[in-house]
């Protein structure tokens, strides 16, 4: 009979001072040494991380009533709009909103590592006069102390998976995706491999809507799906999606977040977006779970595409595996192709030996999602009518 | 062995003239081409890393061109990478075509090698971080 523990019984080892926890990379080797059962029995948790770009990020942020006092219904912060028709003073900062006076080298992302690094934000607001709201603009300097609350509230972070982006045409293109060199230059890729959270548990049974989690270096949770969720992408024979598949809405409270782990990032011709530090703990219930955590950089895949094609699908042209990746150069169709990171493998593994050490010292509790990701078909383009 | 980068400025009238031949057929020197913009009939830019003969050589092959009417400065540009700032994701190694800029497979961490580095500027804009600068 195969070991199985549960979610209570490790937060009792926790509590205890007894929790064995090792890094989804240290897990690999682990296995691959002392085999699965061995491993099984000795250990609790797995602890995953990952650092990168997550565009779909952003924050609440409560402002606070001035006397008198505005109904905000246009807000800008350091002269990046953010989102205000949510009652008086509440507004949402996306990362990808870009400034009005610097464009695409400052956006919403800056505001917020500015905000983390306690400097101080100008806020301007306008708003129509009522009855209860007389006051029509305001303009003062805040910083992220004197905000009520303000937290992340992300829609689409922790990618499971991503794709690996080339490009076939004669000219430079600038993308998301870092620059993509002409006639395949380069390769660029994302995701931590054997690291990446969602790729630690393809079939999301341990995170769900509750999991707890490391979020820029604070405390954050698993808030729901993300946006574009898609479970349903094509998978390997392990059962890992081969290009970008599911996806976590998360939530987390700005003011105990660490700018070590969140950051704003600007890429070329694009504009700009939030690198951030997101870190899961898996508990090892059983050996299914270890299995999936113990995949390694070999046998997790991605597929290439082809980022000079400007359409909404890009044709694919192969897939190669993390290892690989890895390595500085991938093999494609007769070409060799130099290969390049976007998302730091360094802070990935700082956030997951971080984690790692929060459990150990008995900061950080497992939590039992209170509801599974769904698995639904799909991800339904938009379509347009005249 | 003697090695040394320059920044050499054609007149118009020069560039269609092979001055680069008398470096290596009269003075011995050993010519890598880091970057070149010539045009027929437009002032010229050439960025040469000259090896393979002693100081003197160098300075005597620097000297013939200066006499053609070149224009010679050092490559005193350089890139700068600031290590505190730098989140080590690897985007600039992308576009690195010397090879310059690698991340370290055993730890992860970006490390710039000064010496390969040719100066071409791709990564300053390639660096998300904004952390990569050109001094002069």
């Amino acid at each position: 009979m195969s070991i199985t523990r549960s979610y209570q019984e490790i937060n009792e080892k926790i509590k205890a001072g007894k929790v064995v926890v090792v890094t989804a990379e240290e897990v690999v080797a682990m296995v691959k040494e002392e085999g699965p059962e061995k491993v099984l029995e000795k250990v609790d948790v797995v602890t995953t991380g990952t650092f990168g770009a997550m565009c779909s990020s952003g924050a609440f942020l409560n402002f606070g009533h001035s006397d008198p006092p505005i109904k905000m219904s246009k807000v800008w912060l350091n002269d990046v709009p953010a989102y205000a028709g949510l009652a008086a003073v509440d507004a949402y900062l996306g990362a990808t909103e870009l400034s009005e006076s610097r464009g695409l080298d400052y956006g919403g992302a800056h505001v917020i590592e500015d905000l983390l690094s306690g400097e101080k934000i100008k806020l301007k607001a306008m708003g129509f006069a009522t009855d209860c709201y007389p006051r029509t603009t305001l303009e003062t300097w805040i910083t992220l102390e004197d905000l009520n609350q303000a937290y992340l509230f992300n829609p689409r972070n922790a990618y499971q998976n991503y794709c690996v982006a080339i490009n076939s045409t004669g000219r430079t293109y600038h993308t998301y995706m870092g620059t993509l060199l002409p006639n395949y230059g380069n390769a660029t890729y994302t995701t931590s491999g054997e690291l990446s959270p969602l790729l630690c548990d393809p079939e999301y049974r341990t995170i769900g809507v509750g999991t707890r989690i490391f979020l820029g270096g604070g405390i954050g949770y698993v808030a729901w799906e993300g946006t574009q969720h898609n479970p349903a992408q094509k998978r390997d024979d392990n059962g890992v999606p081969l290009t970008n598949a599911g996806t976590l809405a998360v939530i987390g409270d700005l003011k105990g977040m660490n700018r070590k782990y969140l950051r704003a990032g600007i890429f070329h011709n694009y504009g700009t977006s939030l690198y951030v530090g997101i870190g899961i703990p898996i508990p090892l219930l059983d050996e299914e779970i270890l299995q999936k955590v113990a995949l390694s950089n070999e046998e997790l895949k991605a597929t290439v595409y082809d980022y000079g094609v400007q359409k909404r699908s890009r044709p694919a042209l192969g897939v190669v595996s993390y290892a690989e990746l890895r390595s500085g150069k991938i093999e494609l169709n007769g070409r060799v192709i130099p290969t390049a990171p976007l998302s730091s493998l360094e802070k990935a593994r700082a956030i997951a030996t971080e984690l790692k050490e929060w459990i150990l010292n008995g900061q950080f509790y497992l939590a039992e999602p209170v509801a599974s990701l769904p698995w639904r078909d799909g991800v339904k383009p938009l379509r347009e009518e005249v | 062995m003697a090695k040394r980068r320059v920044v050499l400025t054609f007149p118009p009238e020069l560039t269609e003239r092979p001055l680069t031949y008398h470096l290596v057929k009269d003075y011995d020197l050993a010519i890598n081409i880091l970057k070149a913009k010539i045009t027929p009939g437009e002032e010229g830019k050439l960025v040469l890393e000259l090896s393979n003969g002693s100081p003197e050589k160098i300075d005597d092959g620097l000297a013939f061109l200066e006499k053609q009417g070149v224009i010679i400065q050092p490559l005193s540009k350089e890139i700068v990478l600031d290590e505190e700032e730098c989140i080590h994701c690897g985007a600039c190694t992308g576009v690195c075509t010397s090879g310059a800029l690698q991340v370290d497979p055993q730890t992860a961490h970006l490390v710039f090698d000064r010496e390969s580095c040719i100066v071409c500027e791709l990564c300053v804009p390639a660096c998300p971080m904004r952390v990569i600068k050109v001094m002069f």
